[in-house]
């Protein structure tokens, strides 16, 4: 909190204190002052709808999760599997890397809501036999997809930062390609990129909400659900604290461990 | 007899810039040969080469007898019988000592690992690296390093030993340790190539000096001979210009 508020001493402290009641209570007081708060207020900000809208959105919330998990799961395999596919090396691997290029060139080209809409309703209408029907089932697997081209490109950029004598010296001990990615680049490669790695989980958590346009019971959808019978946005509230009160964690986690990261990284050879 | 290694008119280009121009070159068992000459003349790329990190363009390198750069030749088979130490260590950093010196035998060896760090703490106590197995890189210092990366390159007991300007690196007082642990390898009998720019080193420790130009050998000899009475006017001048350094 001390780095927060800035330099130490009581009169810095008194500055801090004063203008933040200036500049949030303003703001405040701007809201309130609007000729129109009263309906807002008891339109988004409702108790009784807030008790009320809560159990669904809050079940909603769960499921938000369950596909949280997944994708947390699909996404890094599918990921390192494409930036493996890219950094191989020789002519022989040429139509493999041509793949991976294509894959992320394409799939980062794409909105994300759209890449679901496409996925989510297009795929199971073709009725191929063997393919499961479901509509969450193909959303995640555009959230998958799209996610998988950009933590590729991240895994790349980590790949790429590992010095190419490390490379050498891994060859010249004996290691094979493979051996050489998998035993000494990649793990220097990941922990390049660990806080890159952990920003993009914090944008996963909150764009699993994009399901809901497939009508999947999530948080957003089961709030939009409330709204349509009541005509209250409460819900919508409900909805928002849920997601802050899990990403505003995962923020400050990010923050913390890249700082540290960057400060063990920083400390000098001997 | 054949010789350890032999490299037969070796050429190598990157692009446009032929590097090795017609590398003739032979080591013999427990010789120890220094390449010297100036920056760019290819002593390191002929290293590299041997080790097969670089694919010759013209030549051949031959292995105790065994033409390497063949086609269908495994790489990786040859690189376990011959090991290498380049100027800045490239020690694996998440790895501490002990595990990067255990590597290549544990992973692309099938050694057992028990079996591999007995070997590891044998090699590293003799080098006086014992107390430093569960160190990791970037808190020894680059003389450290160093050896750890000599422990690395002898882990598969290599029949020869390439050293590329290991000490380079170095600050200048860490210089010494690892010219100690070559001088202590020379007197077991490695056979060794080193590319290096310690004159007085390479005199003290070399069987023979080879002084490279631009991509050829242009002199070979005793460094007795080598330095004292250079046949060549570019010899001459480089080591004139090295010893107006105060490097020799």
């Amino acid at each position: 909190m001390r780095r927060l508020w800035g330099e130490e001493g009581a009169k810095a402290s008194l500055i801090a204190v004063v203008s933040s009641v200036l500049v949030f209570g303003g703001g405040a007081w701007l809201v309130a002052s609007s000729p129109n708060w009263p309906r807002v207020r008891d339109q988004f900000f409702n108790r009784d709808d807030f008790v009320d809208a809560a159990p669904a959105v809050i079940d909603g919330f769960w499921r938000n999760l369950q596909f949280f998990g997944i994708a947390m799961l699909t996404i890094p395999v599918l990921a390192l599997v494409v930036a493996i596919m890219r950094s191989l090396r020789g002519p022989a691997f040429f139509p493999i890397r041509a793949l991976a290029v294509i894959f992320v060139d394409v799939l980062r080209g794409i909105p994300l809501i759209l890449l679901i809409l496409l996925l989510g309703f297009g795929l199971p209408a073709l009725q191929l036999p063997g393919l499961p029907r479901g509509t969450t089932f193909w959303g995640m697997t555009a959230l998958t997809l799209s996610y998988a081209a950009y933590t590729a490109e991240i895994y790349r950029s980590g790949i790429d930062a590992v010095p190419e004598s490390q490379r050498s010296s891994a060859r010249a001990i004996g290691l094979t390609q493979w051996q050489a990615l998998r035993f000494a680049i990649l793990p220097q490669a990941v922990r390049n990129v660990v806080p890159a790695l952990m920003n993009t989980v914090v944008s996963l958590q909150k764009d699993v909400a994009l399901l809901s346009v497939l009508g999947a019971r999530e948080a957003v959808r089961e709030a939009q659900i409330y709204t349509s019978r009541t005509f209250n946005y409460t819900s919508y509230m409900v909805a928002t604290l849920l997601f802050l009160a899990l990403s505003i964690p995962m923020t400050r986690f990010v923050d913390y461990y890249s700082d540290r990261y960057r400060r063990q990284r920083s400390q000098a050879q001997i | 007899m054949t010789a350890k290694l032999e490299l037969r008119n070796v050429h190598k280009a990157f692009g446009d810039v032929e590097v090795l121009r017609g590398i003739d070159l032979t080591v013999d068992e427990h010789e120890v040969v220094c390449l010297i000459g100036p920056s760019g003349c290819g002593k390191s790329t002929i290293l590299r080469c041997v080790d097969l990190l670089d694919r010759i363009d013209a030549g051949t390198i031959l292995l105790d007898g065994d033409d390497i750069t063949a086609r269908g030749v495994d790489t990786d088979a040859v690189r376990r019988r011959i090991g290498i130490v380049f100027q800045s260590y490239n020690l694996f950093p998440h790895l501490d000592v002990l595990d990067n010196v255990t590597l290549g035998a544990r992973r692309a060896h099938g050694v057992r690992q028990a079996e591999a760090e007995e070997r590891a703490m044998d090699l590293l106590a003799r080098f006086g690296l014992a107390d430093h197995a569960r160190a990791y890189p970037n808190r020894m210092s680059g003389g450290q390093n160093q050896r750890a990366a000599v422990v690395r390159a002898l882990m598969t007991d290599p029949e020869v030993l390439l050293l590329d300007e290991v000490t380079s690196a170095l600050d200048p007082e860490l210089v010494g340790e690892v010219l100690a642990t070559i001088r202590e390898l020379a007197a077991g009998g490695m056979t060794m190539v080193l590319a290096t720019h310690e004159m007085g080193f390479a005199r003290d420790v070399a069987n023979t000096v080879c002084f490279l130009h631009e991509g050829r050998v242009l002199e070979a000899a005793p460094p007795a001979e080598l330095f004292e009475a250079p046949t060549h006017p570019r010899t001459r001048q480089f080591l004139d210009r090295v010893i107006e350094a105060g490097r020799l």
